[in-house]
């Protein structure tokens, strides 16, 4: 039984929607004649979280920090290398697909590219009938009824179910993207990057449907994003992700007033501000992001870290609680 | 800052003439001026006609697009005028581009220093060995600590950043007066956004360059601009200082704009999302083309187009709406 402290609660398995432990994932490189494996890409490397039920947990890192992967990994859209990933108090980790079908309904993804993840030659009826079909026993009567209830819900026209994809802005098809993901009223979603494709005026359309969305069919969300103050707008906590470790998780509010480990007050200060009369202070990281298929030793961010020091590219930092439910892998923090 | 206006901008319309007749508007009455060494920003959300407005002053509109009418006054030359021949010599020398995404704008089959070189060549009647000389010089300025051997590589060598930084050496190479960016740090990460944007006003500063930095980011403008024009379909809906604009926005887009950005300084429960889509190019509203998603619109709104007027008897503020006639 595993026990997190968040503010003044204590949070037990049951509060949970989902809990992954140790989640590793690494993509062969091929290499030579024979094509063996020379090496690995670890883009995910030893993550472990926790989704608390009705939470919007944020998830952030810059591309390459393999946040997108963990997203996928957690729905098992890809099998992990190692690792555990309870859904439910159910272990679906090696659970074999005709097993895990059913629950798929209760677990959801959005993607970013509402012009790559619908397919094109599918009407918008036929995109969101199609888990019914699949999943449920629905007759053609009520599936109909549905496909129109969920478009009027996202803020499209019942009508607009004729039309095919290409027929639609770039904020629309983010729109049927989300109804397809609710058709079957599941628990659990996650969006990855949802809007970073959409225009700033649609972008506040979307983010303020998916918040109205969560309200009214009580979802989860796990929301993976580049952008920090979207992830702020939306998320209860927010984790922050380099090179295929979780660097910092805090609940919202401390993640951004204080962040503790070096990355996030680097990532934090170099988002542009609209607040002229206060200019902060700008902290330039030097270089770019390692290779994850060699990762620098001890901790991966040491780098390009403006606080490094002897022990970091020594000793991985761990994630270690630092008190209100703020952990943080940073030896500046972990004392010793 | 000087009254010398190093680019001047008069009346520019660029239209699409489209296979059923119809005409897309993009550019549609835009005036504008920039005076040397500032940093003006054009910002728009996609299809607000930002970046045709961009290649309407390097003349690289293609059919069915043309540039209708108006005047695009370089130096005190005119700029809508010239053949093809002579606008070779302004393009990449006098006004140099850099784009959004650096793996289209280099050619994938040549090396770093090979662009850069050829570009000497052309604008600076160099030798090669002048240009390579001056190539590894740039290259370091814009920060590539192994510049010798960066001139080897070839583009898909580098990383994103790098490559932006590659770019950005070649569209300063001929030292030009105006330099044109278009959305030019879109496709990075913010920490590298954040290396990219400073190396950018480095140079700007160094080199006493103009800048007309395109970019739907107003945190990115909030940062580097010292002036700003909002555009709206295909014409600037409000233009004044960067000051004025973020703390006394008065046309209803740029403050809907403003209120639907999240923002790591304040929270809000709900964002303040403009109703509507932006309009595509050839099915403007008769009247004002915010009309249908204004939240102030009155009933004149939807019959003419305003003109736009000026708000601030010191300092320029221009607003095109009827509630500051």
């Amino acid at each position: 039984m595993s026990v997190i402290e968040t503010e003044t609660r204590i949070h037990t398995d049951q509060d949970y929607i989902l809990q992954a432990k140790n989640i590793k994932k690494y993509f062969p490189i091929k290499g030579g004649i024979l094509k063996h494996t020379i090496g690995h890409v670890k883009a995910v490397d030893d993550v472990s979280l926790s989704v608390l039920r009705g939470e919007t947990l944020g998830i952030v890192g810059e591309s390459g920090s393999g946040k997108s992967t963990l997203g996928r990994v957690l729905l098992r859209l890809m099998d992990p290398t190692d690792g555990q990933i309870v859904f439910e108090d159910q272990d679906i980790t090696k659970m074999r697909y005709r097993k895990l079908r059913p629950i798929r309904r209760d677990m959801q993804i959005v993607f970013q590219d509402p012009f790559a993840s619908l397919n094109p030659k599918m009407s918008v009826s036929e995109l969101i009938e199609e888990p019914l079909i699949v999943q449920t026993n629905l007759t053609k009567l009520e599936r109909k009824e549905k496909t129109i209830s969920l478009l009027e819900k996202v803020g499209l026209r019942s009508e607009d179910r004729y039309k095919y994809p290409h027929e639609f802005s770039g904020g629309q098809r983010q729109r049927i993207s989300i109804a397809r993901a609710l058709t079957l009223n599941p628990k659990f979603v996650i969006c990855d990057e949802p809007v970073s494709a959409l225009d700033v005026s649609i972008q506040a359309q979307v983010l303020n449907l998916m918040a109205d969305l969560q309200d009214e069919f009580n979802l989860t969300y796990l929301f993976i994003a580049h952008d920090l103050s979207v992830v702020k707008h939306i998320s209860d906590r927010v984790a922050v992700m380099y090179l295929g470790r979780i660097a910092e998780i805090a609940p919202k509010k401390n993640l951004y007033e204080t962040p503790l480990h070096p990355y996030t007050q680097a990532l934090l200060s170099a988002v542009p501000s609209t607040d002229i009369l206060h200019k902060k202070e700008k902290i330039i990281l030097k270089g770019d992001l390692p290779s994850p298929s060699n990762p620098p030793s001890g901790c991966t961010f040491r780098t390009r870290c403006p606080m490094v020091h002897e022990k970091c590219s020594e000793v991985r930092p761990e994630l270690t609680e630092v008190g209100n439910g703020h952990l943080v892998a940073c030896h500046l923090y972990t004392g010793k | 800052m000087s009254e010398v206006k190093l680019l001047e901008v008069s009346g520019l319309k660029t239209y699409f003439h489209l296979e059923n007749k119809a005409v897309a508007k993009a550019v549609d009455g835009v005036d504008f001026y920039i005076r040397p060494g500032e940093t003006v920003a054009l910002v728009g959300e996609s299809g607000s006609g930002k970046s045709i407005t961009s290649l309407s002053i390097m003349k690289l509109i293609n059919k069915p697009g043309k540039i209708e009418d108006g005047r695009i006054s370089f130096g005190g030359k005119d700029l809508v005028g010239l053949n093809d021949k002579q606008m070779t010599n302004v393009r990449g020398k006098e006004i140099g581009m850099i784009f959004q995404e650096p793996m289209t704008a280099l050619n994938p089959v040549f090396t770093i220093g090979n662009q850069i070189i050829e570009t000497l060549i052309r604008h600076k009647k160099m030798t090669k060995n002048e240009a390579r000389l001056r190539a590894i010089e740039l290259l370091k300025v814009v920060g590539f600590p192994r510049a010798e051997e960066t001139m080897k590589e070839y583009p898909h060598q580098l990383s994103g950043g790098m490559r932006h930084r590659a770019m950005i050496a070649i569209a300063i190479s001929c030292d030009p007066k105006l330099l044109i960016a278009d959305e030019p740090t879109t496709a990075l990460d913010v920490t590298i956004q954040a290396q990219i944007l400073d190396l950018m006003d480095e140079m700007k500063k160094k080199f006493n360059m103009a800048v007309l930095l395109i970019t739907h980011d107003l945190g990115v403008v909030a940062e580097y601009a010292d002036r700003i024009m909002v555009m709206y379909g295909g014409q600037i809906v409000e233009e004044t200082t960067i000051e004025k604009l973020f703390l006394t926005p008065k046309h209803p887009y740029t403050m809907g704009l403003l209120d639907s950005l999240p923002s790591l300084e304040k929270e809000v429960d709900r964002l303040g999302a403009i109703k509507g889509t932006v309009p595509p190019a050839h099915r403007f509203p008769i009247g004002c083309r915010f009309s249908d998603r204004c939240p102030k619109v009155m009933s004149k709104c939807r019959d003419m187009n305003p003109s736009i007027y000026e708000t601030d008897a010191e300092e320029s503020h221009r607003v095109r709406c009827y509630l500051y006639e």
